[in-house]
């Protein structure tokens, strides 16, 4: 989309997930993100969470306001998603993950 | 003066304890809420202080000056308030005084989160008003958190909340301990996320936390169209929304501020300037009208012996105000130097607003009179303010004389010259009025100059500044017999005698030096045509006294004739005295002789027979 090169498939991604508490909503986004990884970068992921309420100096270094907040810290550049993550399609274009389906 | 000073704190009632205060306390008390007592009425509205609310409506002070006035104590404590207003109108250095104020004078530590300025810029921007942000947050009492947003960067997928937002907000508070919280600018924040409904829903939310956690806070808004903030932020913090306005008229930048609304609380309604300079915000609460200020007693010798003389009390009355009116070159400024060295040889504070020379040229002209300013520069007895009238708008004008005046606190006031000072009639006529006020409630004695022969202001139109004034000197340039001469004369002179006379003054190296009027059968002489006329009598007079002389000594010659002719007759009649003894005593021989002869003959006679 929009003329950017798409990331070498063979990349790994570092995936930073800021969470608010043990709220529905954040177990929700977790939920969610866990299952999009494993259903389309299986083994080519590291997933963080961060609790804002444990590490909110985390939060402040990356700049984080909204929770939840799923920050791609790499491959380069930076994207950041807000949202509870339920709309797979749009993970996938945020994260600029090539979805396994599409790619056989 | 301190008559005076104790007798204004007397006026207001949240001051009546300087009454019994010494000298200094007199003099250092700051200006209190003079619109308490003085209720402005020039504007549509007035402030009605309203004890009540005070009492029941906890208050941040804000330490700007002026605003906490308007007020009546400075911001709600404990809840959110607004402060809008276009760029570059100054929300966010009323928003970082409100913090630094609070870290420095009230014990009050507090964090701003920036959503626009990183902190060193915030720091290095405040830096000239001598705010060391950097100081502050070393010593823990102010924590800086500049929050990036940057919408390019988020993508939004779901629900969400801004709980990273409040979490980071409360860590900064429970940082230093705050009381108070600055938030500048919110509405970035709608740059930075897309859905408007989540995000007011969200900051619905902060402003309750905020008054929860008993945070007295700004948020700042940028002014929207048809509305005081671009995304309505009003809406939200109802509690006290203040409007900052910056207008350009005729070139002139003017700023304002408003109280838009304050709830559970009087505030002044009108519209108030307010600088923004080296010494920080001041807003200038309008005073007004009312006439019911303390009069000073006591008289102001003008420090020139003719003038003094001219007025029946020996000087003007304390806390008045004077008017100097003369065509350029009569010597008005010369006339006030001398009224202000005299001052301040007694040891007042003198405080000169200039807006045509530069204090070191009064100073210089003040020298060839033989009057030393410089000496009371240096002794902090007097001060210069010396601006250009187009530099500011009025408004702007009399802001920054509010203040000098709070700061300096003179005894006496010059204004030089008021006809200066640029504007349509009615906004003239107004200033002027409100500047006669400003410095009449602080009972202090005010010397206006105008060029303007018929004592106006403008050029081309006719407000008559004459009436507001207590004293009105005319200086006037006689033109008679090729030569100019300078005449004053005191036209009025409010609750006292004078003289009726015109007088020629001269400018001499010894001062000014008013010369006795000659009246003589042509009308009123001056300058060389009094000289000429003095000649003529001098000469006059000595003719009379040589042809005083010349009849005396022929008077005293005459005497001495007549003396000396008794002396003669004296002379003759003892002459004739003698001569007359002489014959008698001739007469009386010869008569004894005949009669011892003709014994003699009898007796011969006798013989013979």
């Amino acid at each position: 989309m929009n003329g950017f090169t798409p990331p070498d498939p063979e990349d790994r991604f570092r995936l930073r997930l800021f969470v608010a508490g043990t709220a529905p909503r954040s177990l929700r986004a977790v939920e969610s993100l866990r299952r999009i990884c494993e259903a389309h970068i299986p083994g080519r992921y590291e997933l963080e969470i961060i609790d804002i309420y444990q590490q909110p100096d985390l939060a402040e270094r990356d700049g984080v306001l909204a929770a939840p907040t799923l920050l791609r810290v790499s491959p380069h550049p930076e994207r950041r998603i807000s949202g509870d993550l339920l709309d797979e399609g749009r993970i996938l274009r945020g994260l600029q993950i090539a979805p396994a389906a599409e790619a056989q | 003066m301190l008559v005076l000073r104790v007798a204004q704190a007397a006026l207001h009632p949240s001051k009546a304890s300087s009454r019994h205060g010494s000298a200094s306390e007199a003099r250092l008390a700051r200006p209190c809420i003079r619109s308490q007592v003085a209720p402005e009425t020039s504007g549509t509205s007035s402030i009605v202080p309203d004890p009540q609310a005070q009492l029941t409506l906890p208050k941040a002070l804000t330490g700007i000056a002026g605003f906490d006035d308007l007020t009546f104590g400075g911001l709600p404590a404990g809840r959110p308030s607004l402060i809008c207003g276009s760029a570059g109108c100054g929300k966010t250095l009323f928003a970082t005084t409100f913090l630094v104020n609070g870290a420095t004078r009230y014990g009050e530590p507090g964090v701003f989160m920036s959503f626009e300025e990183r902190a060193e810029d915030l720091a290095a921007n405040v830096a000239s008003l001598g705010y060391d942000l950097d100081g502050l947050v070393a010593a823990g009492r102010l924590a800086i958190d500049h929050v990036r947003v940057e919408r390019s960067e988020i993508e939004e997928s779901g629900d969400y909340d801004l709980e990273g937002l409040f979490i980071r907000l409360g860590f900064a508070v429970d940082s230093v301990g705050a009381k108070r919280v600055v938030l500048d600018t919110l509405e970035t924040l709608f740059a930075g996320f897309n859905d408007p409904a989540l995000l007011r829903a969200e900051l619905r939310r902060l402003f309750g936390w905020i008054k929860d956690r008993g945070l007295t806070a700004i948020i700042t808004g940028e002014r929207g169209e048809g509305q005081l903030t671009r995304q309505g932020l009003e809406e939200y913090v109802s509690d006290c929304v203040v409007l900052l306005d910056n207008r350009v008229e005729d070139q002139i930048t003017t700023r304002r501020l408003r109280v838009v609304k304050y709830r559970g609380s009087a505030h002044g309604t009108n519209e108030y300037p307010f600088l923004i300079d080296h010494a920080g915000i001041s807003v200038l609460p309008v005073t007004s009208a009312d006439l019911d200020y303390a009069v000073p007693g006591g008289v102001l010798p003008t420090g020139i012996a003719g003038l003094d003389a001219m007025l029946g009390p020996g000087g003007f009355h304390r806390g008045s105000s004077i008017l100097i009116s003369g065509e350029a070159g009569t010597g008005k400024s010369m006339l006030s130097a001398s009224i202000v060295d005299a001052a301040c040889r007694r040891g007042e504070r003198c405080l000169i607003f200039a807006f045509e020379e530069s204090g070191d040229q009064i100073i210089r002209n003040a020298r060839s009179l033989g009057l030393d300013l410089t000496r009371h520069r240096d002794r902090g007895l007097l001060r210069f303010e010396t601006a250009r009238p187009s530099l500011h708008g009025l408004e702007t004008h009399l802001a920054r004389m509010h203040r000098d005046l709070d700061q300096f606190r003179p005894d006496i006031v010059v204004i030089d010259p008021i006809s200066a000072l640029r504007g349509s009639a009615s906004t003239l006529q107004a200033t002027l009025l409100r500047m006669i006020d400003l410095i009449k409630s602080r009972g202090i004695t005010a010397v206006f100059t105008t060029l303007r022969g018929d004592g106006s202001v403008g050029q081309d139109d006719d407000i008559g500044v004459s009436s507001l004034m207590d004293a009105w000197i005319k200086l006037e340039n006689l033109e008679a017999n090729g030569e100019r001469t300078r005449t004053l004369y005191v036209i009025k002179a409010r609750g006292m005698s004078h003289s009726n006379q015109i007088r020629e003054y001269l400018l001499s190296s010894g001062g000014i030096r008013l010369i006795d009027a000659y009246i003589g059968p042509a009308g009123v002489l001056t300058g060389t045509a009094r000289h000429v006329q003095e000649a003529q009598e001098r000469a006059a007079a000595e003719e009379r006294r040589r042809e005083t002389e010349r009849t005396l000594r022929d008077v005293v010659r005459r005497r001495f004739a007549i003396e000396r002719q008794i002396e003669e007759l004296r002379a003759g009649l003892e002459a004739a005295e003698d001569e007359e003894e002489r014959l008698r005593s001739e007469e009386r021989l010869r008569e004894a002789r005949s009669e011892t002869e003709r014994q003699e003959l009898t007796a011969r006679r006798s013989a013979a027979e």
